[in-house]
């Protein structure tokens, strides 16, 4: 046994299944003088992956989550250790049997072989079901049982062959030492290593270890329950570890996986059972390990009645191994993966299942080693993505409470959380609730999406706001959103936008760091905008924001909700370190409203003063001449100082209008009085988020604009480049040379009418576009056509989706398939590029 | 045939048994609990016994009200009847246990008959008293062999084997007998699905119990000193054969 | 004052632990100021007062009833309680093993007294007639319990390997006592006994091979076997190898097994759980083959190779062999 070091480049904590791949990732790219620690023993050292039921089934609605699985199985199919056995997801319900139609949609995107059963065909596969009480089956020949255990340890015995790793187990972590922010030493029971970076990948452990540095890695240990019964005649007869599908009880929310002679019955049926890391057992006082807790039986009793009706061989075998297993689990059920915010070179590989987990260390190892990850966008497991109350236990339970039983659930794509709710209100919240808002969360904010006193206007466009005929298209949404679409494009509409993050740059140093940060030239006049992405070393989506110069040494960011965390963290981990700039972040103090459409100008008109070189209060000129678009002024209304911002999202003329958030209410009431001669009306963010937008051809990040891709191909690339060095230039003027090999296009659906002859509206998740005979589209670089976002677009009276393509079928007019819940709809490529399939010349924008 | 078994709940501890900071018990907060081994054979033996002469197995445990999960799992293993003294700790001292228990199988005697066969475990996991039992069989004025490794019952006697340093010991008992039993005498069955989802749906009775505080009684727990080990290591894989011979050479065990 | 030792003997053997129980009571009675008297029940063991003499204990009684002729649980209790019940001493103390603890809860019911099993400590200032303050063995030795004996007689069994025989001769008295027995104490009296075949057992040899999990089946354990068999040793194993069915259960080692006390012991495969360490940390030596440095095992044992044990033990058995010239 080697000495126990002092000094390493890395030390990674954890040898679970994340730990052991990592090391073993970043061996293979090049990084040396590693330590790997654990306080269990090995190759078991206690944790989640000891217990794992260890099987993969690869579709996944949620394109990060199918990535990175995939790229898992692919790994565990190298190492030898994938036993493809096939498993057979079983409906009860009828609502399941629709949403195996949604999972062959997902299952085609991905690339997954995928087939629907009848219960014969599922009894044909399992011959031991109850096919009577079953409706019919997904199955997918592909999935697989891993041995996650041995699969680690060629991980890390390769990283240790190589001469890069050492290995001490029994080694427990009892502080993380932290030096002006950055991670310093790793303090065990065996001594102190100092160390360039660390890596908490402790599973169900990780918060407290974090804790220790100051950091935060928001995740709950949660129970799963699983019992192993046997011995089972037919399975011992089959003389194998898996021979037989493992079958997904979809409805019961319960599994059945066969382990040699007996099965293995696991639930998320039960009642979310927490348990705080710090109360977590030491393997010394635990009976199997401390993630092997005792069964509360009483929970699991249920889920058993259901398992014997299913299989009623299980009735009469003998509970071999009943345990209250412990798992991770996070407030969004995504992992938790990246440098923490808190301390800089601390990184965290959190809540990771078996299945992902491969593929999540890759991800993590090529994050550490390039930058950013190469294997696929991380945007929804970026430990960044959290805001402070996303961080605390409470928050913690009450989602995971929430979405524990989802598990197998049936989740639709816009649902909504219904704990957690109103943690942030706008000022103008009692106003959207008088006028009937129905609120979707954002990261916390309430925001109206659409509001029931704009009801009476979908008589006024009753042409274009036809209910939807299926209750999936139509969850979540509302005909009023048309309305109010139409509305606001007719007159003038106001929107809440307070939920925007607002970040102040200011310091000599300013503008030398946003031009390292931002592709496009920032270095425009005191009081013009511009609109960047940010980009990635490697030349792909890392954010996508409008930059306001204020002052010459003054500039405000704007991003969304859903990236503040993220863009955050990102500008936050660049920040010089000589003091040059200073980074405020306003959004607590600021509110936003937007207010777009023909009458707009004239409402603002009215609504609008400042005060003249005489020191006069007089109406300020909102014209296009003096107020062009892109441009910022400082105004009153109605003696609120407030900063407008002619820009839009939406494709109108207008603005969005910031003030202080206490100045909100009366900013808000001024607005609509003013508007009122236009019957202004409030509109939701299904106009501002999907139908304005799409018309409009308008990328989001996280949908259009990620990692994957570049300015380039999403049609984002600018005339020139601006001299100054930023992040991912290299990758950029390579793109720009290149010709993209896959393009953002908007399509239209030719005919939504499904077999059933009612009208489908997509949802937008993932939906693969096909070519006319139902073949994946796959650019060169192995990405895949799929819809990014998909909605309505009153004004044409077209439903539009947005994918990019490759150049062959990137062609105006070319008629392409999407599929949705397993059928194919006709859809015309409508616009090639970021041009815009309404008002095209942006007119309406700049009159 | 009747068959009364004696257990007692007891926490199923890992390789540490924590202590609460009163010393007064084992810290069972993320334990598990089961009865002592001896005694899943007990009841393991008894159903057995049923199934090849038929009757009745009754499970009796004296505890807290919790042990009634201890209950249901050996009716879930083939146990008809279960009987629960309630108190108000995890358990009484083995005086004040027999008394108590003999007062109990007094009771259900005369509501059910005597008992063919009254079993214990040879002593308790946690306790290790090895008294109960005895004590009980005495008040009872019933014989009592513990350490039964094998237990018939054939014409209304019990004959008990019970291993020995010098061999094998055959006790035969004329019941109702009382025998203590040791881990070993079987391979106790594990419940099944449909065992524990029935075993769910028996009623438990309860009987109250008294007795007066023995003479034994606990101070504090504690746990003993740790082995301070130096391991030598005398070698990695089939090259240290020399060095482990070499050892073996210098204890006097090889020579 | 009077401590008396029940002396364990089996058809008039005395048994090693006995040793352990006359020097312990002569040491407790040496510090209440108390004789030092013994018992030993049966007239088959009456020669044994040759060797109880050299302990030192001052009288020893002889229970003697026509019916006594072999163990009996029922029998032995009664006898005792009379015994005790006639000489009225402070304190009664027998071997740990299944028999003493059988007999003393037998008496202790009979007399209605408490008991205290497995004793490692006795307080070192009792001096007769207070409560008894002792430390006593809970979950079979991995815990410790400090408890108070609160009764006129004391009864007590000595856990084994605790304290070791040391002799300190003396002239002892002979006291015959005729102890009565009814019938229904006589029906356990062991009935038949199917001898052992001679040779070392578990409990009593010097070397135990041991075999856990990491064995990995029955036939594996034959290289274990040959080990065994080389070094005039036993083979032992783990629970998780009797409940695996490779194994009989008379060969565990453990809490719930054998205890064991051989000069060394080689645990192969066996990582160590606690309840397994119980049965095996009276060995005076211990060697552990495993192929985890980091397994509880090779932490707590003097020795210990790192490695397969299908590829350690048959090279250990080869180089013997060499070195035997076989």
């Amino acid at each position: 046994m080697s000495e126990f070091p002092t000094k390493a480049k890395c030390v990674v904590i954890g040898a679970g299944i994340v730990g052991n791949c990592l090391v073993g990732h970043l061996a293979k790219l090049g990084w040396t003088d590693m330590v790997q620690i654990d306080k269990g023993p090995l190759p078991n050292p206690g944790g989640s992956t000891g217990h794992a039921s260890n099987f993969i089934f690869p579709t996944d609605h949620n394109k990060e989550m199918a990535l990175l699985t995939l790229a898992s199985q692919k790994q565990y199919i190298e190492m030898g250790m994938n036993n493809t056995c096939g498993g057979i997801e079983v409906a009860r319900n009828p609502e399941r049997l629709e949403e195996f139609n949604r999972r062959m949609t997902s299952a085609k995107s991905w690339g997954i072989d995928a087939k629907l059963l009848s219960p014969a065909e599922v009894k044909e596969l399992v011959p031991f079901i109850n096919e009577k009480i079953v409706l019919g089956g997904f199955y997918t020949p592909s999935v697989s049982c891993v041995d996650s255990l041995q699969t680690g340890t060629l991980m890390r015995e390769g990283a240790m062959k190589s001469g890069n790793l050492n290995v001490f187990a029994n080694t427990e972590v009892l502080d993380l030492e932290v030096e002006n922010g950055t991670i310093k030493a790793v303090v065990t029971n065996k001594g102190r290593i100092e160390a360039e970076y660390v890596v908490v990948a402790c599973g169900v452990w990780s918060p407290r270890i974090a804790k220790m540095a100051g950091a935060n890695i928001p995740l709950t240990p949660a129970v799963h329950q699983m019992a192993d019964v046997g011995p089972i005649d037919i399975l011992q007869k089959s003389n194998a570890e898996v021979a037989y599908p493992i079958v997904r009880d979809m409805d019961t929310f319960c599994y059945e996986r066969q382990t040699a002679g007996s099965m293995e019955v696991g639930s998320y049926a039960h009642r979310a059972i927490f348990m705080h890391p710090d109360d977590i057992p030491s393997n010394e006082a635990s009976a199997l390990s401390p993630t092997e807790l005792p069964l509360t039986q009483d929970d699991f009793d249920p889920q058993m009645e259901q398992a014997i009706e299913l299989m009623e061989m299980l009735g009469d075998a003998e509970i071999k191994y009943a345990i209250n297993g412990l798992l991770s689990l996070t407030p969004d059920a995504m992992p938790v993966l990246g440098e923490t915010v808190e301390v800089k070179n601390l990184w965290s590989a959190a809540a990771v299942w078996i299945k992902e987990g491969p593929g999540i260390a890759q991800l993590v190892a090529e994050w550490m080693t390039y930058g950013y990850p190469h294997l696929c966008d991380p945007h929804s497991s970026d430990i960044s993505r959290f805001y402070a109350h996303e961080k605390t236990d409470h928050h913690i339970y009450a989602r995971c409470d929430e979405h524990f039983n989802k598990t197998y659930g049936i989740v639709h794509p816009r649902e909504q959380w219904a704990t957690q709710r109103n943690m942030r209100r706008s000022p103008f919240y009692a106003r959207e609730e008088a006028a009937g808002a129905t609120f979707f969360d954002a990261r916390g904010w309430e925001r109206p999406q659409w509001f029931a006193s704009n009801e009476k206007l979908v008589k006024k466009f009753a042409s274009a706001c036809e209910p939807r005929a299926h209750e999936w298209d139509a969850r979540w949404w509302s005909p009023i959103t048309n309305a109010e679409h139409l509305q606001m494009r007719e007159s003038v509409g106001m929107v809440d936008l307070t939920a925007f993050n607002e970040f102040d740059f200011t310091g000599p140093g300013t503008m030398k760091f946003l031009q390292y940060m931002c592709v496009n030239n920032v270095d425009v006049e005191v009081g013009r905008s511009v609109y960047t992405p940010l980009l990635t070393p490697g030349g792909g989506f890392r954010g996508d924001l409008t930059i306001m110069r204020l002052a010459m040494d003054h500039f405000r960011v704007i991003t969304g909700a859903f990236d503040g965390g993220r863009d955050n963290y990102w500008f936050n981990r660049h920040m010089p370190q000589d003091g040059s700039v200073k980074f405020t972040d306003m959004s607590s103090s600021l509110c936003t409203i937007g207010v777009w459409g023909p009458n707009a100008e004239k409402t603002m008109a009215k609504a609008t003063q400042n005060i003249n070189a005489e020191g006069k209060l007089v109406p300020f000129d909102v014209s296009q001449k003096n107020f062009p678009y892109g441009s910022v002024r400082e105004v009153l209304i109605d003696g609120v100082p407030a900063t407008m911002f002619r820009i839009s999202y939406v494709g109108e003329n207008g603005w969005e209008v910031y003030t202080k958030m206490e100045h909100g209410l009366r900013m808000w009431d001024s607005i609509a009085k003013a508007g009122e001669e236009f019957e202004i009306i409030p509109v939701g963010m299904g106009v501002y988020a999907v139908t304005g937008r799409i018309e409009k051809g308008y990328r989001l990040m996280g949908a259009e604009l990620e990692s994957e891709y570049n300015p380039v191909e999403a049609g984002l690339n600018r005339a020139k480049v601006k001299t100054a060095d930023f992040i991912g230039k290299a990758e950029y003027l390579k793109a720009r040379e290149e010709k993209p090999c896959a393009v953002m296009c908007t399509l239209e659906m030719i005919d939504n009418t499904s077999k059933s002859g009612i009208k489908r509206f997509p949802t937008g998740g993932n939906e693969p576009i096909l070519t006319k005979t139902g073949e994946r589209i796959v650019d060169t670089k192995g990405r895949v056509s799929r819809v990014t976002t998909a909605g309505a677009a009153p004004s044409l009276g077209k439903y539009l989706l947005l994918a990019y393509l490759t150049p062959e079928h990137a062609v105006e007019g070319n008629e392409l398939r999407v599929m949705y819940m397993n059928e194919l709809f006709p859809v015309r490529v409508a616009r090639v590029g970021s041009q815009p399939v309404f008002d095209p010349t942006d007119a309406r924008m700049k009159s | 045939m009747n068959i009364l078994v004696c257990v007692k709940r007891v926490p199923a501890p890992g390789a540490r048994i924590n202590i609460t900071p009163d010393a007064q018990q084992v810290d069972t907060a993320f334990l598990g609990f089961t009865v002592s081994p001896h005694e899943e054979c007990a009841v393991e033996q008894a159903v057995q016994l049923i199934e090849k002469h038929g009757g009745d197995v009754t499970v009796l445990t004296l505890g807290p009200v919790e042990a009634e999960e201890q209950l249901r799992t050996a009716v879930s293993t083939g146990v008809a009847k279960a009987v629960l003294v309630p108190i108000d700790t995890q358990d009484w001292d083995p005086q004040r246990t027999a008394h108590a228990l003999a007062s109990v199988i007094a009771e259900l005697e005369v509501a059910n008959g005597k008992y063919d066969l009254i079993l214990f475990g040879n002593e308790s996991a946690d306790s290790c008293g090895y008294q109960v039992g005895i004590r009980t069989a005495l008040k009872l004025g019933r014989p009592i062999v513990n350490g039964a490794k094998g237990l018939e019952l054939e014409n209304g006697i019990a004959t008990v084997r019970r291993e020995s340093d010098a061999g094998v010991e055959i006790y035969k008992l004329k019941t109702p007998a009382c025998v203590g039993v040791k881990e070993g005498i079987n391979l106790p069955r594990y419940p099944t699905m449909k065992g524990r989802l029935a075993s769910k749906k028996v009623a438990i009775t309860q009987n109250a119990a008294t007795g007066n505080e023995g003479g034994l009684k606990l101070i504090t727990l504690r746990r003993p000193p740790e082995r301070a080990s130096n391991t030598k290591i005398l070698g990695t894989g089939p090259d240290a054969a020399s060095a482990v011979v070499d050892l073996l050479e210098e204890l006097g065990v090889f020579k | 004052m009077t401590v008396l030792a029940i002396v364990e003997h089996d058809r008039g053997t005395i048994t090693p632990a006995s040793f352990g129980v006359l020097t312990a009571a002569r040491n407790l009675a040496k510090q209440m100021g108390a004789k030092f008297e013994a018992l030993t029940i049966g007239a088959n063991a009456d020669a044994l007062s040759e060797v109880i003499s050299k302990y030192g204990a001052t009288t020893i009684h002889q229970a003697h009833n026509s019916a006594l002729l072999d163990f009996g649980p029922d029998a032995w209790g009664e006898s005792i309680a009379q015994v005790v019940r006639k000489i009225t001493p402070q304190l009664v103390i027998s071997s740990g093993t299944e028999r003493g603890h059988e007999i003393i809860a037998q008496a202790a019911a009979r007399l209605d007294l408490p008991a205290a099993m497995n004793c490692l400590e006795f307080d070192k200032n009792f001096t007769g007639t207070e409560p008894l303050k002792v430390v006593r063995a809970r979950w079979g030795g991995s815990l410790m319990e400090e408890s108070q004996i609160d009764a006129p007689i004391k009864l007590v069994t000595l856990a084994n390997h605790i304290v070791e025989g040391v002799e300190d001769p003396t002239n002892s008295q002979i006291a015959v006592i005729e102890v009565e027995l009814d019938d229904s104490v006589k029906q356990t009296f062991v009935q038949d006994r199917v001898e052992r075949v001679a040779g070392v057992t578990l409990a009593t040899s010097p070397v135990v091979v041991s075999g856990g999990r990491g064995v990995g089946s029955a036939e594996a354990f034959a290289p274990l076997e040959e080990l065994a068999g080389l070094l005039n040793g036993v083979v032992g194993c783990s629970r998780a190898v009797t409940n695996n069915g490779w194994r009989n259960h008379t060969d565990q080692v453990g809490q719930t097994g054998t205890r064991i006390a051989p000069d060394i012991y080689i645990a192969c495969g066996i990582s160590g759980a606690i309840q397994h360490w119980v049965g095996a940390m009276a060995s005076k030596n211990i060697l552990a083959i495993n192929i985890d440095p980091q397994a509880n095992i090779v932490t707590k044992a003097g020795y210990a190779v790192i490695g397969d044990l299908h590829v350690v033990v048959p090279a250990i058995s080869a180089e013997i062999r060499r070195r035997k010239n076989l």
